[in-house]
């Protein structure tokens, strides 16, 4: 376990640097000139001389490159400010380092993509699981035909409505914002309530199809049968032998889910006007904040993959035969 | 033999069986899997089950184990053993039965055990379950278990998950587990099927072996004829999931009197027989086992299984010797109780025919 994670680590660091290197060149093949940006309102020609002088831009791409990569570890200065490290460039349009901005917005994506996940997985699975125990009755097709129709379901679509009947209509629910969950527990639970139901919604019916699939699949196993000629009872079967044996495939879908999941949070930020990291890197791109585009796209990057490293190592936990450490894949 | 006697004086067999019927309904219509069987067994002894394949040996093991899907199979008929009913039983009574008084090895050892549980873990599952035994009792209980079907190194092994085994190992392990409550009945699907030969032989005798230690009775399910040889004391012979012949192994061996069985010793190499011998599998295929769902959409009649008179008809080399006419096509023959053959023949008429036809060779029309 020890030698696949730190195997893993460096195979995601070298993802990222090819990612930052990538990008930074890219950048440097579009027309703009950051210094105008950095420069503001009133500027002079002096005034965008001075600051190419003073971000280094008149320096060979290399050399900035290699400037970038070092002020993540040991920080940098800019004239506008410092920019402790781990600095990844200092925003002009924010007035402010790009890892702070990152730092402030992360909470409340994390907040939604965990929560909402949590939803999905918790509603998803469990129907799932009532489907195929009980697979052929009414309630099975019930389940089916109601998850069929929520699959249909868009965040943009859907969330407005929810916002215009439970919110503005009726009043029931308070409008979505996020508070710190340090700060005020309830209020983080309650604001995010909608978001986190919302966005569940377009992937709820997805896991509970899955989830009764592999169920049923997995009820018709040799070693299922097997369980049961011991005498064992029918929800020991279910769970211990059958459950057991759908993990993997509902691991590995979420797994392949962690983009999207990732860009369903971006949207439903949008939707409900909550200030994350979707938005941030909307706003972004929309005043061409080149450091702060290039910070938002590494953070998140480095995120899926430490979750893709989680995923893979999950697998190991669930099923035996899985050896990490054995073999030069993944 | 020491069966207890019943009430009426008559001796119950300790596993009787009568008129065993299940039956699948299928989008296609009924398949009539087991239809009509009976039969006895007593502690201590083993029957060996034989027959083509589809001939519905498996679903026979499952409707003992009452293992059969109550949605999709409807299994009706008897299964006493040792006086439990369990056709029909509640699934909480057949709970408390299966893995304790009955237990089964599978056909396939590389599926039938569960890859995410230790081997230790799964056969002391039963024993906790069912002798109310602490988990740390259990574990000592599969250590043993272990070390009495033959793996080296039990306690250490014991922590294993079944990947870590090989295919003949595996199968010592279903055994384990499936003696580890010291059942009375032991049924065994083909235990050997899936096993290269000279593993095979070692899990017969195993399986003998354990029989005589644990005192269980067994049904053994196979193909293989030369496997009821060595170790069946009585053989149910089944064709289209109905019994056609029965006796005490040597006697059906050595004086076969369906033409089915004569068909499949035919069909399997012999010590006795010439070696030059070729041998000849019995021509044609077991008829379909399926009643369509009549074309107007009613529920096809309960009770008519797909065929009237013998199933073995359109196979069989002897009909015309029976006197009657048509009996073969219209009435279905019954298998007496005791050593017979579900057949329409007569003594004579049987043993004049398989002596004229001794053996049917291939070139002949
Ligand atoms: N669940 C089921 N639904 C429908 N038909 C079934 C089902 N299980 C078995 N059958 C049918 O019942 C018949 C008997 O099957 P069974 O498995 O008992 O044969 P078998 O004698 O064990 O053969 P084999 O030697 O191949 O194991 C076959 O025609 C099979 O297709
Ligand atoms: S009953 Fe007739 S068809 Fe059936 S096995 Fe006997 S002789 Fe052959
Ligand atoms: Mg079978």
């Amino acid at each position: 376990m020890l030698r696949f994670l730190v195997r893993r680590t460096l195979g995601a660091a070298a993802v990222l640097l090819l990612i930052s290197a990538f990008t930074f060149f890219l950048f440097f093949s579009i027309p703009q000139d950051p210094a105008l940006l950095a420069c503001g309102k009133n500027c002079t020609a002096d005034a965008v001389a001075l600051i190419h002088r003073n971000l280094g831009l008149d320096d060979p791409v290399p050399l900035q490159y290699a400037a970038f990569m070092t002020g993540i570890v040991t920080g940098r200065e800019f004239a506008a400010g410092p920019c402790p490290a781990p600095c990844f460039g200092y925003s002009f349009a924010n007035d402010r380092p790009v890892f702070e901005t990152l730092a402030d917005r992360f909470p409340t994506t994390a907040s939604l993509t965990v929560g909402g996940a949590v939803v999905f997985l918790a509603v998803g699975l469990g129907a799932g699981m009532i489907a195929a125990a009980r697979r052929g009755t009414a309630t099975d097709k019930v389940v089916s035909s109601v998850s069929l129709v929520l699959s249909s379901m868009q965040i943009y679509f859907l969330g407005p409505v929810v916002l215009g009947v439970l919110v503005y209509g009726t009043g029931l629910l308070p409008s979505p914002s996020y508070v710190p969950l340090t700060e005020d527990p309830a209020g983080w639970f309650t604001g995010l309530l909608i978001p986190w139901c919302v966005m569940a919604v377009i992937f709820t019916a997805n896991y509970t199809r899955m989830a009764r699939s592999t169920l049923i699949e997995q009820l018709q196993e040799d070693h299922v049968r097997t369980a049961r000629a011991k005498g064992m009872p029918g929800r020991t079967v279910f769970f211990r032998y059958a459950w057991r044996g759908s993990l993997i495939p509902i691991v590995t879908i979420f797994g392949m889910d962690l983009g999207s999941l990732f860009g369903g949070a971006m949207i439903t930020e949008f939707t409900f006007g909550l200030a994350g990291l979707g938005r941030l890197a909307v706003d972004s791109v929309i005043d061409i904040d080149l450091p702060m585009i290039m910070g938002v796209m590494l953070f998140s990057s480095a995120l899926i993959l430490l979750c893709n490293i989680v995923v893979d190592a999950a697998y190991a936990l669930i099923d035996p035969r899985v050896r990490l450490d054995a073999g030069s894949s993944a | 033999m020491n069966a207890p006697a019943g009430a009426a004086g008559t001796p119950e067999p300790f596993l009787s069986v009568r008129d065993l019927r299940v039956r699948f309904s299928t989008e296609d219509g009924t398949v009539h899997a087991v239809d009509g069987l009976s039969f006895g067994l007593e502690r201590g002894r083993t029957l060996g089950v034989v027959g083509e394949s589809g001939s519905g040996k498996s679903v026979t093991a499952l409707a003992l184990m009452g293992l059969h899907d109550r949605r999709t199979a409807s299994v009706t008929g008897e299964v006493l053993l040792d006086g439990h009913e369990l056709t029909g039983a509640p699934e909480k009574k057949l709970e408390r039965l299966r893995g304790n008084r009955v237990a089964m090895v599978f056909q396939d050892p590389l599926t039938a055990l569960s890859p995410y549980h230790t081997v230790g873990r799964q056969i002391a599952e039963p024993f906790v379950r069912h002798t109310g035994a602490s988990r740390r009792q259990g574990r000592l209980r599969a250590v043993e278990m272990l070390g009495r079907v033959g793996i080296p190194q039990p306690a250490r092994r014991v922590d294993d998950y079944p990947h870590q085994f090989s295919g003949g190992m595996r199968q010592r392990v279903v055994i384990a587990m499936a003696l580890v409550c010291n059942p009375s009945l032991l049924i065994a699907d083909e235990p050997t099927t899936a096993l290269d030969v000279t593993v095979q032989a070692q899990i017969l005798d195993l399986l003998g072996d354990l029989r005589q230690e644990f005192g269980s009775a067994v049904v053994l399910i196979t193909h293989d004829l030369g496997v009821v040889a060595g170790t069946a004391d009585d053989v149910l012979v089944m064709y289209a999931g109905r019994a056609v012949e029965r006796g005490p192994v040597r006697e059906v061996l050595r004086d076969p009197q369906h033409p089915y069985t004569r068909g499949l010793l035919d069909s399997v190499p012999r010590l006795s027989s010439d070696p030059e011998e070729p041998l000849v599998p019995i021509p044609g295929a077991p008829p379909s086992l399926l009643v369509p769902h009549p074309a107007d959409g009613s529920r096809a009649p309960d009770g008519g299984g797909p065929l009237r008179g013998c199933p073995f008809l359109p196979r069989c080399a002897f009909s015309g010797r029976v006197e009657g006419g048509d009996r073969c096509r219209t009435e279905r023959p019954v298998l007496p109780a005791g050593r017979g053959a579900a057949c329409h023949l007569t003594e004579r008429q049987r043993r004049t025919a398989f002596a004229e036809e001794a053996r049917p060779r291939p070139g002949r029309p």
